[in-house]
């Protein structure tokens, strides 16, 4: 999986979880509470969502790696590749 | 000091067969059913009363998704109620505003939902939605609207089973009397078709309605009737002490005449006609009423054999032979069961009778029970009437709750 690849996955968690925001000119380094309405509750669906399509598992402790889509893809990108290689 | 005199001044709803009260007043006229079949979790195919009210009317996306069904019916007819009664809601204090709404129960469907997407992930709990708490709290439904509404006032839900929609306007009445809140919305609401586990309990008890023609399914008085039809749905009301409606110019669908809240302490399911019947006397009593004065009753009956009949009986004991001005009338054979919402949401049906002084009928008898057979019972067509001044709603529940409501047509 590549980095935009990886930010797909996670716009794709957020069309659902925030169904009324427009995601079309979202920007990669900006963080996602800064330019969405995204609460604390979305942040956890987004790892919930993580665990339940991709098996992904995000620590409390790394929460903070899911606040841009650019973190997101740092941090996920490989944990992404590491199942894929697994499988 | 006499009590303030109480109004309503305003009218949301959403029922099987409508979503606004003109809608529904004018199928429960022409005889409009509005039951479907729905697929239950685990069970098939079930006869049910579904809303069709737009959700997104008053509701972004992701409040509907993280709200629940209650919670939304709530903010629709709430939202509808207050359109309704002309408010500036904009200039009413927030912190003055309470909302009172009575459920049946509240927190099945989403535990049901919760434990069957864990079941897709071997029951591992950390699948359990973050969601469930807010969710599934008891105050969720009047929660979600102080939410939608941005009204800061008490706002909680009435837990008193199928009479909880009538709980709900009682207990505005006496907060407004106590001068808690200065405006209030409230009455009840249901999302029990989303849970399988009250269809599977009512069928447990035999007290499931079947019939091949779901429009048919419901039909209290009728001697095949053979069980409850569960329906979801909502009604909300504006209620205002008099003065303050008045001031603001408010139109007046009617007046709280009087109201009782009483308990069978006699069985945790089966009704109590003694308890019903000392009910029903007293919201008379408080209300300054002899049975005479009453013209229309509307009934609880939820067809199931012996919850009729019982219920015949303690109308049979308070208005007996000698009230000719006396109709009765029951819109559970149009909606269904609403639950939490049945008692408000059949008080609605009837308002419009001030207006029409038309009692709209019990549809769905085909066979009249015997026992059933009350004077001024209102059959399968409506029935134009002398005079409506008064309406006396009943509103029954498990564990042996009975409340009756009284309104009367709003004379200065």
């Amino acid at each position: 999986m590549t980095k935009d690849e990886c930010k797909q996955v996670v716009l794709n968690i957020i069309a659902d979880i925030a169904p009324d925001e427009d995601l079309s000119n979202v920007k990669p380094d900006v963080r996602l509470r800064d330019q969405l309405q995204l609460d604390s509750m979305d942040f956890l669906d987004i790892v919930m969502e993580l665990r339940k399509r991709h098996g992904i598992e995000v620590p409390e402790a790394d929460y903070m790696q899911l606040a841009s889509l650019d973190s997101c893809a740092e941090y996920l990108t490989p944990k992404f590749n590491a199942l894929a290689g697994k499988s | 000091m006499k009590p303030s005199r109480i109004v309503i001044t305003g009218v949301g709803l959403t029922a099987p067969n409508g979503n606004t009260l003109a809608e529904f007043r004018a199928n429960l006229l022409a005889g409009k059913a509005g039951i479907e079949r729905m697929e239950i979790r685990y069970m098939g195919s079930q006869l049910a009363g579904v809303c069709h009210y737009d959700p997104l009317k008053y509701q972004k996306k992701k409040e509907v998704r993280v709200g629940t069904r209650a919670g939304s019916i709530s903010i629709y007819c709430a939202r509808e109620a207050l359109a309704d009664s002309g408010v500036n809601f904009e200039t009413l204090p927030k912190d003055r505003v309470g909302i009172y709404i009575g459920c049946t129960e509240h927190g099945n469907v989403e535990t049901e939902n919760e434990i069957y997407n864990i079941s897709k992930f071997n029951y591992d709990t950390k699948f359990w939605s973050h969601y469930h708490n807010p969710r599934t709290v008891a105050n969720n439904p009047a929660g979600e609207t102080s939410l939608n509404l941005g009204t800061t006032g008490p706002a909680y839900t009435i837990g008193a089973a199928c009479a909880a929609g009538n709980m709900g306007l009682i207990h505005a009445t006496q907060m407004l009397r106590l001068g808690e809140v200065d405006f209030a919305i409230c009455g009840g609401v249901s999302e029990s078709i989303h849970t399988f586990g009250i269809f599977a309990g009512f069928k447990s008890q035999n007290a499931l309605a079947t019939h091949e023609n779901p429009l048919k399914a419901s039909r209290p008085f009728d001697l095949a009737r053979n069980g409850i039809v569960i329906s979801e749905g909502g009604a909300l009301y504006t209620l205002e002490r008099l003065e303050d409606a008045q001031a603001r110019g408010a139109k007046i669908y009617a007046e709280i005449a009087g109201y009782h809240v009483n308990s069978d302490a006699s069985d945790y399911v089966l009704p109590n006609p003694v308890r019903q019947t000392e009910c029903i006397r007293s919201a008379l009593v408080r209300a300054g009423l002899q049975p005479a004065d009453i013209h229309i009753v509307n009934t609880h009956a939820t067809a199931t054999p012996l919850g009729d009949i019982q219920e015949c009986e303690a109308i049979r004991a308070v208005f007996g032979e000698n009230c000719p001005e006396t109709h009765i009338n029951n819109t559970k054979s149009y909606i269904g069961h609403c639950m939490g919402a049945a008692g408000a949401l059949e008080l609605a049906g009837n308002l419009p009778s001030f207006d029409d002084l038309t009692v709209h009928p019990t549809i769905n008898v085909d066979h009249l029970d015997p026992k059933c057979d009350l004077p001024g019972l209102v059959l399968n067509q409506p029935h134009k009437a002398a005079k409506v001044d008064t309406i006396l709603n009943n509103s029954f529940g498990m564990l042996g709750i009975n409340s009756t409501l009284i309104v009367r047509r709003f004379v200065p």
